[in-house]
């Protein structure tokens, strides 16, 4: 009987062969292992396996979660995951020597925006008197100068300001140094000597793997953090604390997680990096299809253990564009996760040198470097080319749109100024840029000793 | 007449001598059956075979009932406890809801297996098209690259810990035999024994992932790395109880032996295995069981670290996870981590009363 089945199909099969199998990339490795960390923006991930965009290319992926982001880094140079979910800031600071170092490139950025900012019950009802209210509720975005007076307050009472970010060279990092710095609070520099970032600090940042900073700060060692959701969420199911601010409201439509493979990998395996570019960008075409209709799905397959796990209806909040700030206290943010709208898949240089222009503002770079070393080391690690390659495959094959790749773009977005604080950013002239700012290095300073010097 | 009360007494003899024969080979039987772990069934069995019914039901109450209402008494003490206690993931869960867990696992499991038979399916379908084709060579079979389910992942904490602590005997054992036979060579371990001994596995994890990733260099090996990470990080927290106890073993053979093999000038080989192996397996094995019973703790920790897809990983993951079923499901690992160490205890217990001479036998 089972001979018979499998006949038939065979036969029926046979009559529509060719044609798919003509598409598939020649592949030089097909059994595929990528890490992620459980945050909603491993999204592409999880589409690109469950909806078969992986095995449509011919690669038989396995997901495995990672303990942390030093873990998954690790893991990926070493060679045990041949690509991971990563910060935006994790290829560039491998490629420049911060931390482990290995050549690590992105041919794809998986989304915009998605993280926000969370205080502790007890700083939010500190920090509600400074505050903006109109018709009873905070008038957002919060400036960190409500923050302040806290924070001062605090170390008055010889307690020092803890907050927790994911990771040292993560979005987040950057995301909340730049929101406090706005509102006037040093975060803290790094020297060559003391990497932990908390040099002349106001606020001393330290790192927690996301999982863990609901805990953590229940458990009153962190007053806040800075992370990719659902854990901002979490805090307010579970009412122990109060997300102030998305990083949308900090720097609308920022690049946040991109794909990471080693160089190597690259260049031995073009064909491979091609297919799983090909599958990603399907999956993040189909999470913002139809204006997020297939949103809702995807919550349902986040929600599984073996993805994010947390509740469906934690996830569901952020995925389908609300966003819980206090509890009850609901705002519409459709653009909270950025999944392919805005050319958001495009590795572009400019988001690339962002980073690096806050790397040497908080000292992590430890000396000026010239405009050009920055081009170089975005061209080094961001591959649009293999991006736009893929693209092309995907468009003849008829799976996108023409309309949706920037083809003309010489990788630089044009100077955006949709900031917290209002200055502007053009990504050809980052020495410029880090002279606009009052609070962190510019032109030639060092952190020497606990000073900035020069 | 006669005939029947004559035959009578000679019918109950009969019955006497069969009863005797039945209880002797339960009470045989019941020697190796209480290695096993399963002596409470003795009792029951001599009981209904009429031996003493009365007392051997006592026995049986001892043996199994007060073992089962005590844990009838856990159970209620902590369903009624358990609301009480309201944490970040929700209250703390109950035996119900921990059941509920357990059986969830149980469901996830099949539904991965007949994801799995899809997915070979479509592998089937794709290759029959190949084949039309004429790509026949182009025709490719793969595993399912789906996520391990709690049985597979049960399935790899045991053969994680199996092979460390393989290593660990094969590694231990002759070190703790040399230094039971030469005091020199005892002196010489002893100080890098006790100084290594109480080393946590947590701190043996990051040194050991650094010299696996640089002598083992290929990733698609026999190993996965995080596989030999904790197999590794077992193996060195597992050695020592082992060689320990071996070296006690052997040093404390009767010196009469010893004598004997001197007088009959046994060669070194024939006196390890004819004398010292066999009268040091009590305590070798003693070791042994030590040796897995710690392992077996370790690992639980060495593989949240090093990611090896195990039950350590389970209670990792669930913790990330930060789910509302989270607590409770990593409550199914902790009782599935307790019950698999009691049989692996059981198993070297068994293993050591096959091997071991003792006055019984």
């Amino acid at each position: 009987m089972k001979l018979l089945t499998k006949l038939a199909a065979v036969a029926l099969v046979g009559l529509t062969a060719g044609a798919a199998s003509a598409d598939m990339l020649d592949v030089e490795k097909d059994e595929l292992k990528f890490g992620f960390i459980k945050l909603t923006d491993m999204a592409p991930l999880a589409i690109a396996y469950e909806q078969g965009y992986f095995e449509d290319e011919g690669l038989f992926v396995t997901l495995e979660p990672q303990a942390n982001w030093k873990v998954l880094l690790d893991r990926v140079i070493d060679g045990q995951l041949d690509g991971a979910h990563m910060l935006a800031g994790q290829p560039l600071a491998a490629t420049i020597g911060f931390g482990t170092e290995a050549h690590v490139i992105t041919p794809f950025s998986m989304d915009l925006n998605g993280n926000g900012v969370t205080v502790s019950n007890a700083v939010w009802d500190a920090m509600k008197p400074h505050i903006p209210m109109a018709d009873g509720k905070p008038v957002h975005p919060i400036s960190a100068a409500a923050l302040k007076p806290v924070v001062q307050q605090y170390r008055a009472e010889g307690k020092p300001f803890n907050m927790g970010m994911v990771f040292p060279v993560s979005t987040h990092n950057y995301e909340l140094r730049y929101w406090l710095a706005a509102g006037g609070l040093k975060p803290g520099y790094y020297s060559p000597e003391n990497v932990t970032g908390q040099i002349d600090a106001d606020v001393l940042l330290s790192v927690t793997p996301p999982p863990q900073m609901p805990a953590t700060m229940e458990a009153g060692t962190i007053y806040g953090y800075c992370v990719g959701e659902p854990w901002n969420q979490q805090a307010v199911f579970k009412g122990i604390g109060v997300p102030v601010i998305t990083d949308y409201e900090i720097w609308k439509n920022n690049p946040e997680k991109v794909f990471g493979l080693t160089a190597e990998f690259a260049e031995q395996y073009p064909n491979t990096t091609l297919a799983l570019t090909k599958a990603l960008i399907r999956a993040a075409i189909w999470l913002d299809e139809n204006d997020n209709a297939n949103r809702p799905e995807a919550v349902k397959i986040l929600a599984r253990s073996e993805y994010v796990g947390a509740d469906a209806e934690v996830i569901a909040n952020s995925m389908t564009g609300t966003f819980e700030y206090e509890k009850g206290d609901k705002r519409a943010v459709p653009d909270f996760n950025v999944f392919f709208r805005y050319f958001a898949t495009y590795p572009y240089y400019s988001d690339a040198v962002w980073y690096l222009t806050q790397m040497r503002r908080w000292g992590q770079i430890a000396e000026q470097k010239p405009d050009a070393w920055y081009d170089a080391v975005a061209k080094k690690v961001y591959r649009p080319d293999i991006y736009l390659k893929a693209a092309e495959m995907l468009v003849a094959e008829g799976k996108a749109e023409k309309a949706d790749f920037p083809w003309d773009t010489d990788g630089y977005r044009a100077p955006q100024d949709e900031f917290i604080d209002g200055v502007a950013y053009d990504g050809r002239q980052p020495n410029a840029y880090l002279e606009a700012f009052p609070i962190g290095l510019k032109g030639a300073q060092k952190v020497v000793g606990g000073r900035v010097d020069g | 007449m006669t005939a029947i009360l004559e035959t009578a007494p000679a019918f109950d003899a009969e019955r006497e001598a069969q009863k005797a024969r039945t209880v002797g080979r339960i009470n045989k039987a019941g020697r190796f059956l209480s290695a096993l772990g399963l002596g409470w069934t003795t009792p029951l069995m001599l009981a209904a075979a009429g031996d003493s019914p009365k007392a051997q039901l006592r026995e049986a109450g001892r043996l199994v009932g007060v073992p089962l209402a005590a844990i009838l008494a856990f159970l209620l003490l902590w369903a009624q406890l358990a609301p009480m206690v309201e944490t970040s993931l929700g209250a703390v869960p109950g035996p119900a809801q921990v059941w509920e867990q357990a059986v969830n696992l149980h469901e996830d499991h099949v539904r991965e297996r007949g994801k799995e038979a899809a997915f070979m399916e479509r592998q089937e379908e794709r290759n029959a098209k190949l084949v039309e084709a004429g790509r026949a060579d182009d025709v490719k079979w793969r595993e399912y690259t789906g996520k391990p389910t709690y049985y597979d992942q049960i399935w790899t904490s045991i053969q994680t810990v199996f092979f460390g602590f393989l290593v660990a005997t094969i590694i231990a054992a002759p070190i703790g035999i040399l230094c039971g036979l030469s005091p020199t060579a005892n002196a010489a371990f002893n100080p890098m024994i006790q100084i290594f001994k109480p080393v946590s596995p947590l701190a043996w994890l990051p040194i050991v992932t650094m010299v696996v990733s640089a002598v083992y260099v290929t990733n698609d090996g026999l190993f996965s790395k995080s596989f030999l990470n904790s197999a590794i990080t077992v193996t060195l927290c597992s050695l020592w109880p082992t060689l320990i106890n071996t070296a006690l073993g052997v040093a404390s053979i009767d010196k009469d032996l010893v004598n004997v093999g001197r007088v009959l000038k046994l060669g070194t080989w024939t006196k390890i295995t004819k004398l010292v192996l066999p009268s040091a397996l009590p305590l070798i094995f003693t070791g042994m069981r030590l040796s897995l019973g710690v392992g077996w703790m370790v690992l639980i920790a060495a593989e949240m670290l090093a990611q090896n897809p195990g039950l350590g990983k389970f209670v990792w993951d669930e913790f990330q996870n930060g789910s509302s079923q989270s607590l409770a499901k990593i409550m199914v690992a902790v009782f599935t981590i307790g019950i698999i160490g009691f049989l692996l205890d059981r198993l070297m217990y068994a293993i050591q009363a096959a091997f071991t001479y003792s006055a019984n036998r």
